[in-house]
C-alpha cells in the first residue's frame, strides 16, 4: 500500500484536511474519506457528469481530478449549494418542475447548473443544454430540467433585479 | 385533470425531494458500515472457454486481502431445480451460473472469482493476481449464427423446447413458440397489398447512470442484511437466498436509493457474492461495479432479428399478418421474445395470424428486462411496415392505423381478448394534436409516427398506514422509488383519507418490515402498490368510522366520511381532530393491505417525430417531438410526463446511436459512455407530451401505468421520418450516421431509384 499524503483544502466554504494516496481521485476522497456521498459516481472517466463539482470555480469531474490536487484549492460540491436552511432557487425549482426522478444525476446537473447561472445570469435554452452536456440522465430526457434551470434563472434574475 | 378528486391529478412536490436535491440520500454505493470491507470482481476475458484451473494462491496471500471466492464457495446447485424470482421460472443452475461461473464462462464479463480486501484497489490488484487456465471455445454472436447447425453450442445440457413439447435437440435455441389465429395463408391470398421486410435490432443497455452495488453482512447468528439498489427487495432476498441455499427468512435486503433501473436491476449479480465474502471474514462486504462492469456483465436487451408481413385489402383493412422474431437472449435462456410476441401485432384487430418465436443463447451478457421488454424490437418492424403500407395505399398513416386499431374485445394472437384500452383514444390524440399539421420548417426534414403497446403487470404488493395524533399518517411500503412512485403511491391514500399530499409520510422499508411486494417494472408500482395505499388507506377511514362511534356513542354504522369529515347524527369531526382523540377511544389505527390485483391495463403509447437528415453525414437530428400515452389516469400528471418524456429518449438513443459494438471474438468495443453514446441534452429538444386518460375500470382510480409503453414507438417513427426526409427505409438500428448515409448512397447509385 502506498502511504499517504495530507492535504489542506476548503470544501464548501469550510476549511478541510485529509490523507489521500496520491493515486486517489477527488471523487473517492469526497465520498470514501469524508463522507460527503452526495457527489456520485456513474462512470469513474469522465462521461456521465455525475461526479460534477466545481473547483475554484471551475466545473470539473472529480473522477478526473486527484485528491492531491484539491491541496489549496476551493472546491464546492452539491452539499455547498443550499442557503442554510433554505433551498437555492434551482433546488427548488428541480422539485417544483419535476426535474428528477432517480436522482442519481442530481447533483452533478445543480452543481453544473449553479455554475452557468453563477457565469450567465440569462443563459437561452441552447447554452442551457450546452452547459449541461457533459451531464448524462437516463431518465428524464432532459425537459425538465432545461425547464428547471430556466425557472430558477427566471427567480434569480428577479431577486438581483 | 378530473375534478372529482382533489389530491389525484395534481402536482405536489415528491417527499423525498428535499433528501435528493441537496446530496443526503442515501444510495446503495452511498453505503458503509463498521468494518466495512472491499469487493472486487474478477470477470473473463473470453467470450467463450473452459475453465480449466482457478489458483487464487497469490491473491490469497496479497497484503491488505481478507477473503477470495469462487464458484466453489456456492453450495452446490441440487440438479435441475427450477426458482420463480419474478421474472418467469428459471433453472437455479443458471442463476448461479451468471453470479459466479463454474466450469465454463459464456461472455466476456463473466464474473469468475471475487476478492475481499481493506480498500477497493487493493482487491483489484489482488485479483488480477489470480490465475485461471482457459481453453478458448468459438464463439457465436448473433441469434442466426447461433440458430445454424454447427454453431458453437453455449449449454450441453440445453434441451430445445419445440412448440411447447421438450425435444431431444442440444441446441443453442432455447425456445421455438408459435401463435396461431385464423389462417394466415389464407389471409394473405386475400390480400390486395402486401409489405413485409427483415429487421435487425443492436444490443443497447438500459444505460442507468447508477453502477450496481451491493454491501452484505452475513451476520454471527447467521443471519445475511443485504443493502444494494434495487427495483425489488424480495426479489433479491429471494433470489440470494436461493443461490445460497438458504431459507427466505434468512435474508434481510434494505434497499437504499437507487440510481435508476428500467428492468435491469431486478437481477441479482453482486448480493450473493458480497455474501460469500462475508461469510468468509465475518465482516460488512460492499461491491461496487464499474462502468465496464455495467456494460460487460449485467443484462443488456436483446439483439434481435425479425420478419415480418403484412397484407391488406386496398380499403386500408388489414387481413393478414405473419412474423417471425428470433431474439438473443445472451448467456442465458429468457430473452424477452415472449412479450415481443405478444406484441408485435398488438395494437390492430387482425384476423388471420401466425407469429413465430426463437429465444436464442448467444455469448453475450445475459439479458435482463428494459422497459417494455421486446415490444420495441417488435414495434420497430410492425411501424415501419405499416408507414409502406399506408404509402403504398395512398392513405395517411394514422387514419390507416386507426382503420385498423384494436378495441375493447379484440383478440390477440396469443389468446387474450383486450379489456378496455385506449388504442384509438392515443391515434385521435395524435391526429389532432398541432405537431400533426405543423409545417415541418426547412428541407432535408421529416414527419414520422408510430405507436406501441405495453400489457403492464400486477403482481404482489404489500401496504401498512398508520395514523398519527396530529392527523398526518405514515404509509409503508416494499416498493423501491425510482421515479415518484413515494408520491404517487402516498397521493392515493391521501385521496381516500381526505389529506393532503403532504399529510400522507411514506417510507419505503426492508423486507422484514413490510408484506412481500414485488419489483418495481412491469409499470406497476402506482398500479398496485397505489392500489394497496387505497386499500390500507380504506381500512383506515373504516376504523376511524369506529373511533367516532367510540367517542359519539353511536352506531358505527352511522358514521360517514366524504373528504376526510366524519359525520353522525349531528356529531362532526375532520380527521385531524378524530386523529388527536384516538388516545381516549382504545389503541393505535393501523390500516393494512396486501393486494395480488388483476385487472392490470394495458398501455398503448404514441410518438410524432419530425428529424433533419444531414445529406452530406447521414446525420440524423430530432427537431420535434411529441409523445401520447393512456395512462388511464394520471395520478401526478409530472411524473407521467416525465416517465413519457425519459421513455421517447431512450427510444431515440436506442434508434439513433446505441449498441453493443462487438468484435470477431466477442468483446464489446465501445463499454464507456463516452463509445456506448446515450443522448445528452445537446442532442435533444423539448419533448412534448400528451397524457390520454381512458381509465382502466378495474382500478380504483383508473391507473393502467406509464413506465413502458412510451419507449416502443420512437425508433419506428424515426425510421419513418428519416424515410420521409430522405427516401430510404431504414432496417436495422442503430440509424446511426454510417448506416444512414450508406442507405443514401445505395438509393442514389441503384439503378430503378
Ligand atoms: S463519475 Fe465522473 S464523470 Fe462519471
Ligand atoms: S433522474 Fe435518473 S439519471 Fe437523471
Amino acid at each position: 500500500m502506498q502511504s499517504k499524503v495530507h492535504v489542506q483544502t476548503t470544501i464548501n466554504g469550510e476549511p478541510r484536511e485529509f490523507l489521500c494516496e496520491p493515486r486517489q481521485s477527488l471523487l473517492e476522497c469526497l465520498r470514501d474519506t469524508l463522507g460527503l456521498t452526495g457527489t456520485k459516481e456513474g462512470c469513474n472517466d469522465g462521461n456521465c457528469g455525475a461526479c460534477t463539482v466545481t473547483m475554484d470555480g471551475r466545473v470539473v469531474t472529480s473522477c478526473l481530478v486527484l485528491g492531491v490536487e484539491a491541496a489549496g484549492a476551493e472546491v464546492t460540491t452539491v452539499e455547498g449549494i443550499a442557503r442554510g436552511s433554505a433551498l437555492h432557487p434551482l433546488q427548488r425549482a428541480f422539485l417544483e418542475n419535476a426535474a428528477l426522478q432517480c436522482g442519481i444525476c442530481t447533483p452533478g446537473f445543480l452543481v453544473a447548473a449553479n455554475a452557468l447561472l453563477e457565469a450567465e445570469p440569462d443563459p437561452d435554452e441552447q447554452r442551457i443544454r450546452l452547459w449541461l452536456a457533459n451531464n448524462l440522465c437516463r431518465c428524464t430526457g432532459y425537459d425538465k430540467i432545461i425547464r428547471a434551470v430556466q425557472q430558477a434563472a427566471r427567480e434569480m434574475r428577479g431577486a438581483n433585479a | 385533470m378530473s375534478t372529482q378528486y382533489t389530491v389525484v391529478g395534481t402536482r405536489p412536490v415528491r417527499h423525498d425531494g428535499a433528501d435528493k436535491v441537496t446530496g443526503r440520500a442515501i444510495y446503495g454505493g452511498d453505503f458503509t458500515a463498521a468494518g466495512l470491507l472491499h469487493g472486487f470482481i474478477l470477470r473473463s476475458p473470453h467470450a467463450h472457454a473452459a475453465i480449466k484451473r482457478i489458483d487464487v494462491s497469490k491473491a490469497t496471500a496479497y497484503p491488505g486481502v481478507k477473503a477470495v471466492v469462487t464458484a466453489d464457495d456456492m453450495p452446490p446447485a441440487p440438479g435441475d431445480k427450477i426458482v420463480d424470482l419474478g421474472e418467469g421460472e428459471t433453472p437455479l443452475s443458471y442463476v448461479r451460473g451468471n453470479v459466479l461461473a463454474s466450469g465454463k464462462v459464456l461472455y466476456k464479463g463473466h464474473a469468475v472469482a471475487a476478492v475481499a480486501a481493506v480498500n477497493p484497489h487493493v482487491a483489484e490488484e489482488a485479483a488480477r493476481l489470480i490465475e485461471i487456465d482457459y481453453e478458448v471455445l468459438p464463439c457465436t454472436l448473433t441469434a442466426p449464427d447461433a440458430m445454424r447447425d454447427g454453431a458453437p453450442i453455449l449449454h450441453a445440457d440445453l434441451r430445445m423446447k419445440e412448440l411447447g413439447q421438450k425435444t431431444d435437440r442440444v441446441s443453442n435455441i432455447s425456445d421455438h413458440f408459435r401463435h396461431v389465429m385464423g389462417d394466415a395463408e389464407k389471409g394473405f391470398a386475400e390480400a390486395e397489398v402486401v409489405v413485409e421486410g427483415e429487421f435487425n435490432t443492436s444490443t443497447v443497455h438500459q444505460g442507468y447512470i447508477e453502477p450496481h452495488n451491493a454491501t452484505a453482512l452475513w451476520n454471527n447468528d447467521g443471519r445475511i442484511h443485504v443493502w444494494c439498489s434495487t427495483q425489488g427487495s424480495f426479489v433479491v432476498r429471494d433470489a440470494t437466498a436461493c443461490v445460497l441455499d438458504q431459507p427466505v427468512s434468512q435474508v434481510k435486503v434494505t434497499p437504499l436509493e437507487i440510481g435508476g433501473g428500467f428492468g435491469g436491476k431486478i437481477p441479482v449479480y453482486l448480493e450473493p457474492v458480497a455474501a460469500l465474502l462475508s461469510k468468509k471474514t465475518g465482516r460488512p462486504v460492499r461491491i461496487l461495479m464499474s462502468r465496464q462492469d455495467v456494460f460487460e456483465g449485467t443484462g443488456p436487451t436483446p439483439g434481435s432479428h425479425l420478419k415480418v408481413k403484412i397484407g391488406a385489402r386496398r380499403d386500408g383493412k388489414i387481413v393478414a399478418a405473419q412474423a417471425w422474431l428470433a431474439y438473443e437472449a445472451g448467456a442465458y435462456p429468457g430473452a424477452m421474445v415472449g412479450p415481443g410476441a405478444m406484441c408485435v401485432f398488438a395494437a390492430y384487430d387482425i384476423a388471420n395470424v401466425v407469429i413465430d418465436g426463437y429465444d436464442v443463447v448467444v455469448n453475450k451478457p445475459s439479458t435482463a428486462a428494459y422497459r417494455a421488454p421486446g415490444a420495441t424490437n417488435a414495434a420497430f418492424a410492425t411501424e415501419t411496415l405499416m408507414d409502406e403500407l399506408a404509402a403504398k395505399l395512398g392513405m395517411d398513416p394514422i387514419e390507416l392505423r386507426l382503420a385498423n386499431a384494436a378495441k375493447e374485445g379484440t383478440r390477440r394472437a396469443d389468446g387474450p381478448k383486450f379489456r378496455k384500452i385506449g388504442c384509438v383514444e392515443v391515434l385521435q390524440a395524435m391526429k389532432n394534436h398541432p405537431h400533426y399539421s405543423a409545417p415541418l420548417g426547412g428541407p432535408n426534414r421529416g414527419r414520422g409516427v408510430a405507436i406501441g403497446f405495453w400489457f403492464n403487470v400486477g403482481l404482489p404488493s404489500s401496504c401498512t398506514i398508520s395514523v398519527n395524533a396530529d392527523g398526518t399518517v405514515n404509509l409503508v411500503e416494499g416498493s423501491t422509488d425510482i421515479g415518484g412512485t413515494r408520491t404517487s403511491v402516498a397521493m392515493q391514500a391521501a385521496e381516500v383519507l381526505g389529506l393532503r399530499a403532504e399529510e400522507v409520510l411514506p417510507t419505503v422499508v426492508d423486507t422484514d418490515s413490510v408484506g412481500f411486494t414485488g419489483v418495481t417494472g412491469g409499470s406497476r408500482t402506482t398500479f398496485a402498490t397505489g392500489w394497496a395505499a387505497h386499500d390500507a388507506a380504506q381500512d383506515v377511514v373504516r376504523q376511524m368510522k369506529e373511533r367516532a362511534a367510540k367517542l359519539w356513542e353511536a352506531a358505527p354504522e352511522s358514521v360517514t366520511c366524504e373528504r376526510g369529515v366524519y359525520q353522525s347524527n349531528g356529531h362532526s369531526a375532520t380527521f385531524r381532530e378524530l386523529a388527536a382523540r384516538i388516545g381516549e377511544t382504545s389503541g393505535p389505527v393501523v390500516g393494512r393491505a396486501a393486494v395480488n390485483p388483476r385487472g392490470v391495463g394495458g398501455s398503448f403509447a404514441g410518438a410524432i417525430a419530425d428529424v433533419e437528415v444531414d445529406p452530406e453525414t447521414g446525420k440524423t437530428t430530432v427537431v420535434r417531438f411529441t409523445s401520447v400515452q393512456d395512462a388511464g389516469r394520471a395520478i401526478h400528471p409530472s411524473y407521467v410526463e416525465g416517465q413519457m418524456q425519459g421513455g421517447s429518449v431512450q427510444g431515440i438513443g436506442w434508434a439513433l446511436n446505441e449498441e453493443y459494438f462487438m468484435n470477431g471474438s466477442g468483446a464489446m468495443v465501445n463499454s464507456s459512455l463516452l463509445d456506448y453514446r446515450m443522448p445528452t441534452a445537446l442532442d435533444l429538444p423539448m419533448i412534448d407530451t400528451q397524457i390520454v386518460e381512458v381509465p382502466n375500470p378495474a382500478h380504483p382510480f383508473g391507473v393502467r401505468g406509464v413506465g413502458e409503453a412510451n419507449i416502443v414507438p420512437p425508433p419506428a417513427a424515426l425510421a419513418n421520418a428519416i424515410h420521409a426526409a430522405a427516401g430510404v427505409r431504414m432496417r436495422r438500428l442503430p440509424m446511426n450516421p454510417p448506416a444512414v448515409m450508406e442507405a443514401i448512397w445505395r438509393k442514389s447509385t441503384s439503378p430503378d431509384s
